[in-house]
This record gives structure tokens, sequence and C-alpha cells, in this order.
């Protein structure tokens, strides 16, 4: 593929990532565009980014009602086709109630809203969005929320590790998985999910924001810009119409 | 004709749930030492149309598995009943 990734971000009432994200597409030289929530299409794109925020207030829970907007629809069966697609944080949050992730993010466990640096470890690396990164290392990048707290069911758990579906833990400075690396609560220090089919990535921090060195550190272009190279290798993904 | 419903979504037992425990701590910490344990839910209060009961609870439940509650967390259950009309608040 020899042009510029094209890349739907999906806004929400509420959404408040989606113009770090379009920043960050500029920076990389991708066409990215919002794509507001009662749009039925997304257009001809290779990728979606569904952004961090509070999509219609939280209301009920994160991410219940912006599951059954019109441009959901159309991400699922984006999805479907295999099309890569990242939620972070509120996309995260959306992923899950949709059931396109499983689990649910929860109340932190300390009720707080945590902003800060973040160290995760990463872990099975590879696909649209981690493409660039190795196995075991760890990286840095900000997380902003007051419901990251991971939850899923024992054998759910088990059966992600088992598929090695959990692509980022938390981790404290050492980039040990400990109860004090971890922010909220997660289960298992679970920070990020891709779905069965490796296509579909969920993550809690914020990539976006962690995208230029002004910024306090670059790991999150890391992930964004995997993608780049991924379609290079995958014709039938810059082939795909939706 | 016109319904009313009246939906607590709870946590699952077992999930653990930091608001309760926050909410337990602020009562013992007032002097109310016999609370043993607060599980916090959400009440939803439901004006809605159906014909008859039958139908009524046909679609609270398929509002519930819907959207109200998340099976992964939660659980719903409801208590229904005639209202009056117009239904809502009174007395203001």
């Amino acid at each position: 593929m020899s042009r510029a990734p094209r890349v739907a971000v999906a806004v929400f009432p509420g959404t408040w990532s989606e113009r770090d994200f379009l920043h960050v597409a500029a920076v990389l030289g991708w066409e990215a565009r919002p794509v507001w929530h009662t749009e039925p299409e997304l257009g001809d794109v290779d990728a979606v980014v569904l952004p961090g925020g509070f999509a219609h207030g939280d209301h009920l829970r994160t991410g219940a009602i912006a599951r059954f907007s019109p441009v959901m629809r159309a991400v699922e069966a984006f999805a479907d086709a295999g099309g890569p697609v990242l939620g972070s944080c509120n996309g995260f949050q959306i992923l899950c109630e949709a059931g396109m992730l499983p689990g649910v993010l929860m109340r932190n466990d300390h009720l707080q809203f945590r902003c800060d640096w973040q160290t995760l470890r990463v872990e099975h690396p590879g696909g649209a969005w981690l493409g660039d990164l190795a196995d075991g290392e760890t990286i840095r990048l900000p997380i902003s929320h007051g419901e990251g707290r991971y939850h899923a069911d024992e054998a759910t758990l088990d059966d992600l590790e088992r598929t090695g579906r959990v692509v980022l833990r938390y981790a404290d400075e050492t980039g040990a998985v400990t109860p004090d690396g971890n922010p909220n609560g997660s289960l298992r220090s679970i920070a990020g999910i891709v779905n069965s089919r490796g296509n579909v990535l969920g993550l809690m921090p914020h990539p976006e924001r962690a995208a230029e060195a002004e910024v306090g550190g670059t790991d999150g272009l890391r992930i964004l810009g995997s993608l780049e190279q991924w379609l290079v290798a995958q014709p039938a993904a810059a082939e795909r119409r939706l | 004709m016109r319904w009313l419903a009246e939906v607590h979504v709870r946590l699952r037992p077992g999930i653990a749930d930091p608001e309760g425990q926050t909410i337990a701590g602020g009562l013992r910490s007032l002097g109310f030492d016999a609370v043993h344990e607060v599980r916090a839910g959400k009440l939803l209060r439901i004006v809605f149309e159906a014909n008859d009961r039958a139908a009524a609870e046909a679609s609270l439940d398929a509002m519930c598995r819907r959207l109200l509650a998340n099976p992964v967390m939660e659980t719903a259950d409801w208590e229904l009943r005639a209202a009056e009309e117009p239904a809502g608040e009174t007395g203001r």
C-alpha cells in the first residue's frame, strides 16, 4: 500500500480525545476523519479508532448508550470483516459493552479518578496496533479514568491468558506486575486485551497522549505507528471496501 | 394502559463494590457500628404503556436484557404495578 492509511475516528456526545487522535494522525501523515455517532457508515477506511471521553455522559454504565449508536453497527461490521479497531479508555468501555471484547470496566477500587503516567508490560505483541512492540518490554502511557477496573469471571480471565489475548498489564516503575503497580484494581492487572481474531484492541491507557516528546513520551506513537506497517503487509486489508 | 415499574439493578454477589464499602465505612464512622455490609445499586423508575400485564412484563424483561443491566456484573429485578394516569410526580 503506497497511500496514507485512512482512519475513521468515532465521535459520540461527550467524547474528548478525538482531537488528540486527529492531531497524532496528522503527525503520522494519515488521512483521518471524525465520524459522528449518528452516521451509519464509516466510509472507505483502513482502521477505526474509538477515543476516550464520556460518551452520553457515562450514564447508566460507561458505553451502555453509545453501543447502540448507528456508527457502532458499522464498527461491528468492520471488525467482523477483520478490520483493525482500537478503543482507548471510553472506547475500550464501549467495545466491552458492545460485546466486541469480553468483560467490563468498573469503578476504580479507590473510587478516585486517576490521571497519571503509567508503566505497562507488553505481552503477545503483534497485529495492527502492537506490531512494533516487543514481548515483555515496558512502555509508559498516560492513564486518565475513573472507571478502569477490568472485571470478568475467572473462566474468561483464564481463557484470555491461555489464548494470549492479554496484551498490556499495569506494572510498577521497575516493570514488574505487582499490586502496587495496579492503578485501579483491575483483575490480573489487565490494562489491554484483544479479541479472539486479534484485530480489535481495547486498552485503558491513552496512546494518543504519548505521541510527541514535548508531552513527555512517544510510546503511544509506536502503538499507533504500528498500523501502517501492518497495512503494508496486508494487501487484502487495503483493498477492503465496506 | 399505563404501567409503573421500579427496576433494581444490583451488582452480582461476590463482585467487589468499593462504593458500598465506602458507604459502610461512612456509616460506621457515624457510630452505626452494627453495619456489616452495604451494597450499592441503582433504582430505575420507568413509566410505560403496555396492553396488559403479560405484555408489560415481556417488555420490562427485554429492557433489562438489552440495556438496563450488564449481565457480566449485574442482575436486574423489578416490581410492576398499574400506574394512575397521568403517572409521575404528584403532590408538587
